[in-house]
């Protein structure tokens, strides 16, 4: 069973129904003793950092998450939770999981396009990704693939072999990131079509080597 | 850099897709469901749900089609029509729906705006325009006028200020519908597109008039649109949305070439 971690962060069910679109079993839970015994775990997300931190610490799902990533439990972030598993976000100056190392930071102001023109924040229709560092949960995607983005803040790790994929919008930014057994997007898999099912599929089946 | 998107519009009507000419005469063409199915494989990058005479006849909107739809399509979707309350949008985004849009009920209440952006983030509040051409007076100084209750009402509101208005109160996108244009597939109204997309900082969906792919080109370019959305060129099997996209891609527009 896929436990998708709900911690009142917007609408979880468009999650919860790709995932059971490609045949796996998940529920969607802030009950820690469920997010235990789960054989994976989906943190995804939709709104802002600080009241996020708040409700997770509040449900004390923040020390339950940490300490299945420790176990080794696969873990795959979706948008605000990518966000959550770093440092820092700049968005309500807040202290984040601290999974991964590195801040969340806002897109810069006045951002131009490649053909001059400011560009609109948020960063939100589809958009490519560009493989740095390949991961399972890339497998088999085309490389041509676009995925849905909505998003105002990015994740921007300290160490670069934590970047799986960047994708560009003015500026280049970490839109896969990794370590160990957590992986997360960006952007959101169960709104991007056949290849974000993919992506779903592919973190279903991982069995992350550590 | 961001694909333009490619829109179907399904006008809905007590459970059914429809199409009518500048809001009128609006014939039965299929089931909402199958049809999102069929142009979600095709390549469509959202999605758009009208029903339509749910503000008119102050019905609720159908959450069932919108929970089948949600189960079956993968990508993005909004829907508007009769939405008046906060609580009318978070029944709509549970059921599935990853945008509200709303209309004749925020030129009412403009507040629902801010409250939906406050609750859902403002990605999730389309401000749906319909706009008729009155040409320039005092009271209307873009030349352009806001209609609501589907075509139906002129209340003295100005197309440009409504959208700069909107945009400030939350509005996340603004789906721009001309009622001149609408059904008539003479293509897009473009002074008004580029007008509005010039003046806000938030997405615009530019709505009506669509019949051929250069006028998704035009619209996308001289129009300065983010997204394009389409209705009788698709419904009736005259293009396909891969067909367009090539037409687009031919002419240096980025779009979305795999799904």
């Amino acid at each position: 069973m896929i436990a998708i971690i709900d911690y009142d962060a917007g609408n979880l069910t468009s999650v919860a129904r790709a995932v059971t679109y490609m045949g796996f079993t998940c529920s969607v839970t802030s009950n820690s003793a469920e997010i235990e015994r789960s054989e994976r775990i989906i943190f995804p997300g939709v709104g802002a950092a600080g009241s996020a931190m708040q409700s997770l610490k509040r449900m004390g799902l923040d020390k339950i998450i940490a300490s299945e990533f420790r176990k080794g439990k696969p873990i795959l972030g979706i948008c605000l939770g990518t966000q959550i598993i770093m440092g820092h976000s700049e968005e309500n100056r807040v202290a984040c999981l601290g999974l991964i190392d590195g801040s969340v930071r806002a897109f810069p102001p006045n951002i131009q396009s490649e053909r001059g023109g400011c560009l609109k924040i948020p960063h939100m229709g589809w958009n490519r990704i560009h493989v740095r560092n390949p991961h399972p949960l890339l497998e088999g995607v085309d490389p041509a693939a676009e995925f849905y983005f909505v998003h105002s803040y990015y994740p921007d790790p300290s160490d670069p072999d934590d970047i799986v994929a960047t994708t560009h919008y003015g500026i280049s930014f970490a839109s896969v990131i990794g370590l160990k057994n957590l992986v997360a997007t960006q952007f959101h898999p169960e709104k991007s079509g056949r290849p974000g099912l993919d992506i779903l599929k592919n973190f279903c089946r991982w069995k992350p080597l550590c | 850099m961001l694909s333009k998107r490619i829109i179907p519009c399904l006008d809905v009507h007590e459970g059914k897709t429809t199409k009518g000419v500048k809001f009128k005469n609006n014939v039965e063409i299929g089931d909402p469901v199958e049809m999102a199915r069929f142009y979600y494989e095709a390549g469509a990058d959202e999605i758009v749900f009208y029903d339509i005479t749910a503000s008119y006849q102050k019905r609720g909107i159908m959450i069932d089609v919108v929970r089948r739809v949600a189960e079956t399509i993968f990508i993005p979707f909004s829907v508007g029509g009769g939405i008046r309350t906060v609580a009318d949008m978070r029944t709509v985004l549970l059921a599935g729906a990853e945008k509200i849009s709303v209309n004749s009920a925020a030129v009412r209440n403009p507040d629902i705006i801010s409250q939906g952006a406050k609750a859902f983030g403002n990605q999730c509040v389309v401000l749906g325009m319909d706009v008729k051409r009155v040409g320039k007076s005092r009271k209307i100084p873009s030349g352009y006028e806001i209609v609501i209750n589907g075509g139906r009402t002129f209340i003295g509101i100005d197309a440009l200020q409504w959208a700069i208005k909107a945009q400030d109160l939350g509005a996340g996108e603004i789906c721009l519908n001309s009622i001149d244009a609408d059904g008539t597939t003479d293509g897009y109204e473009l002074t008004l597109t580029a007008l509005i997309s010039e003046n806000v900082d938030i997405p615009v969906i530019a709505s009506g008039g669509a019949g051929k792919p250069e006028h998704l080109s035009d619209v996308l370019t001289t129009g300065k649109a983010d997204a394009a959305l389409i209705a009788s060129m698709v419904h009736y099997g005259t293009y396909s949305i891969s067909e367009i996209k090539k037409f687009l891609d031919s002419r240096a527009i980025k779009v979305r070439k795999t799904w």
